[in-house]
């Protein structure tokens, strides 16, 4: 297997699976790429050989584990900043477990992301200290990056139940070049019966395709990408206007462009059905961005290494201007031992 | 990668592939008779270089595989086999959800099994091999593998690790079950040892568990027996599993079944033969 496009295809056409020769490249992909419970998910009632339905099985019976302590998890959070009375909005993972979404269907979640509005960061912050969190990083320049920069906090760690969370207060860092309008991403989110909140859902798209390709090297693309599939359909399916509303949300965010190459990668990988006005015509770049996220051979090894260099000195790029990027290398470079 | 190796323990079938020649072939000397596995495999193991010139300058072993350690030390190529087994045990470690994982020996007679488990040190490895050779099953020394909706244990019996020690106990064994020797490992001199035939003929068949025991090794001991009470099993074995956090509510009910069920029993003991004639008597008696 040169690289992941057996699985691509496997997830876009389970009925392919009768055509899968040899699965353990297969499976061990997946676990690369964070797919195998969204894979086990999919391929539920499918004939498969024995040896495959008990991984999968036991990937599916792990994603209910990995769902329930998530969604625990977000339940902490919720009781130490109830009496706070600002909203917190559940992002990724977690989000896509309590909303209910196909997407959230055996994936696997790390971290419990949550977005609250800025002015409500210290207070947020200082609940959650007195709730049991603690600070993974004690170094001042790190710190200072985070807050000065970033678009969230530096990561806490609860001390007892040792999961981190991230707590954002927008969806990109303040240095980047497109500034999404979090006010109205907050306005528009919506409440679940616990008082928690998500996104809205063109506002999910929008962050889901801005984690994936405004922020970051496209680590973990695959699985980031097959997230914007799902919710496509599911949202799409729900009502007819959510091309539009997709399309609205895209430019009031300033992330038209990336949310339209988002919709062109999926569905030229996942076969996404994507509304042609807002996807735009195919660039030549996108055979680069589609080089990049299937960059994994059958023995789960990442591959293209120049590809993914080149990638990941783009996120630093779009990260921050060349003279801030510049200083932030310098001290980085000098602390290293 | 270029050299790979298939291999079949118990339910689990293994991939490993190794950008060496070396660590495969001895691979395939220690589980001579193994089955392969039928289709496909559960986990990938890749034995490589950690830089690329690594490979041939000072070669160093990388252990990789479908979960991986940040930061785990490389092994010298001579101990590529041992690299093998810890990528093994890696993977089940992080990666095996199919059933509740115990750090433990079992070793089973007539359809029935008896779990090993203690603190690393406490001799369940020796022990459990021990007893494989006289008259008892050998269903594995690492991990003990509980099958989470029927509480039954499945045989895991991979090549077991000797220490210096514990070398001199397997003397009359047939050479050609034994590994390389390794000197110089993390661990000490170590040698692995293949489990005998019927271990290997019988890894297919499940167990029903009827004891746990801990046994506690002191060369100053008394031979001593103690109940051991269903908490204390509990909170022993969640901190001898790999996956019970993970596994989550139906990690903590198998537990919760199997001490409930089972008695287990605490022994202490200066030397083998002592810690046969305790095991011994306690399977008589219960």
């Amino acid at each position: 297997m040169r690289d992941a496009r057996a699985l691509v295809r496997l997830l876009a056409d389970p009925a392919s699976a009768a055509e899968v020769a040899d699965w353990t490249p297969l499976i061990a992909v997946a676990r690369a790429e964070s797919l195998l419970g969204s894979l086990a998910w999919r391929l539920q009632g499918t004939a498969l050989p024995p040896a495959v339905e008990a991984t999968l099985e036991a990937a599916r019976r792990d994603g209910e584990a990995v769902r329930t302590q998530a969604l625990w998890e977000a339940e902490m959070a919720r009781r130490a900043l109830a009496p706070l009375g600002v909203p917190v909005i559940l992002l990724k993972g977690t989000a896509y477990a309590a909303a209910g979404l196909e997407a959230g269907l055996g994936r696997s979640i790390g971290d419990l992301d949550i977005l609250v509005p800025r002015e409500a960061l210290s207070d947020v912050e200082r609940a959650l200290l007195a709730a049991g969190w603690e600070w993974v990083k004690e170094d001042a320049y790190d710190d200072q990056y985070y807050r000065r920069w970033m678009h969230e906090l530096p990561p806490l760690i609860h001390r007892e139940r040792d999961r981190m969370i991230d707590v954002h207060h927008a969806i990109l860092p303040l240095t980047a070049r497109p500034k999404p309008d979090m006010d109205w991403m907050i306005l528009a989110s919506l409440e679940l019966p616990d008082g928690l909140r998500t996104l809205h859902p063109a506002d999910m798209i929008v962050h889901a395709s801005a984690h994936l390709l405004a922020d970051g090297d496209l680590a973990g693309g695959l699985r980031n990408l097959w997230d914007i599939d799902r919710m496509v359909r599911q949202f799409s399916g729900r009502s007819e206007d959510f091309a539009l509303e997709l399309r609205e949300c895209a430019w009031q965010h300033d992330l038209a462009p990336t949310v339209a190459r988002a919709l062109r990668l999926a569905r030229s990988l996942y076969g996404t059905p994507v509304d042609r006005r807002l996807a735009g015509r195919a660039r030549m770049s996108d055979a680069l961005y589609r080089r990049r996220l299937l960059a994994r051979d059958g023995w789960g090894r990442s591959t293209r290494p120049l590809t993914r260099l080149g990638f990941y000195v783009r996120s630093h790029w779009l990260r921050m201007p060349p003279a801030m990027l510049a200083r932030h290398l310098w001290v980085k470079a000098r602390k290293r031992p | 990668m270029r050299h790979l190796f298939r291999l079949q323990v118990g339910p689990v079938a293994f991939r490993i592939g190794s950008q060496w020649r070396e660590p495969i072939a001895q691979l395939r000397r220690l589980y001579a008779g193994y089955p392969s596995p039928g289709g496909a495999c559960d986990f990938t193991v890749r034995l490589e270089a950690e830089r690329v010139w690594r490979r041939w300058l000072r070669p160093s072993v990388a252990i990789r595989g479908d979960y991986v350690l940040p930061d785990a030390a490389p092994l010298p190529l001579a101990q590529g086999l041992l690299a093998a087994e810890m990528g093994m045990n890696l993977q089940m470690a992080l990666g095996q959800k199919r059933f509740l994982l115990l750090h433990a020996a079992s070793v089973e007679k007539q359809g029935r099994a008896l779990l090993l488990t203690g603190h690393s040190g406490a001799g369940k490895s020796t022990l459990g091999a021990l007893l494989g050779e006289r008259g008892w099953r050998f269903m594995g020394d690492e991990f003990a593998l509980l099958d989470l909706e029927d509480g039954r244990l499945h045989p895991f019996p991979r090549a077991v690790s000797l220490k210096n020690e514990s070398l001199a106990l397997f003397d009359g064994v047939d050479p050609d079950r034994l590994g390389p020797v390794l000197a110089g490992t993390p661990k000490g001199t170590i040698r692995h040892l293949r489990p005998n035939d019927e271990a290997v003929a019988r890894m297919g068949e499940s167990a029903a568990p009827v004891m746990i025991v801990f046994p506690r090794f002191g060369r100053d001991f008394e031979p001593a027996v103690r109940e051991v009470g269903a908490a204390e099993a509990f909170m022993r074995l969640t901190q001898a599993s790999t996956n019970y956090v993970a596994l989550g509510e139906r990690g903590f009910e198998a537990l919760g079944r199997f001490v409930t069920t089972l008695p287990a029993k605490a022994i202490d003991y200066a030397d083998t033969k002592q810690a046969e004639a305790l095991v011994d008597r306690l399977w008589a008696g219960k």
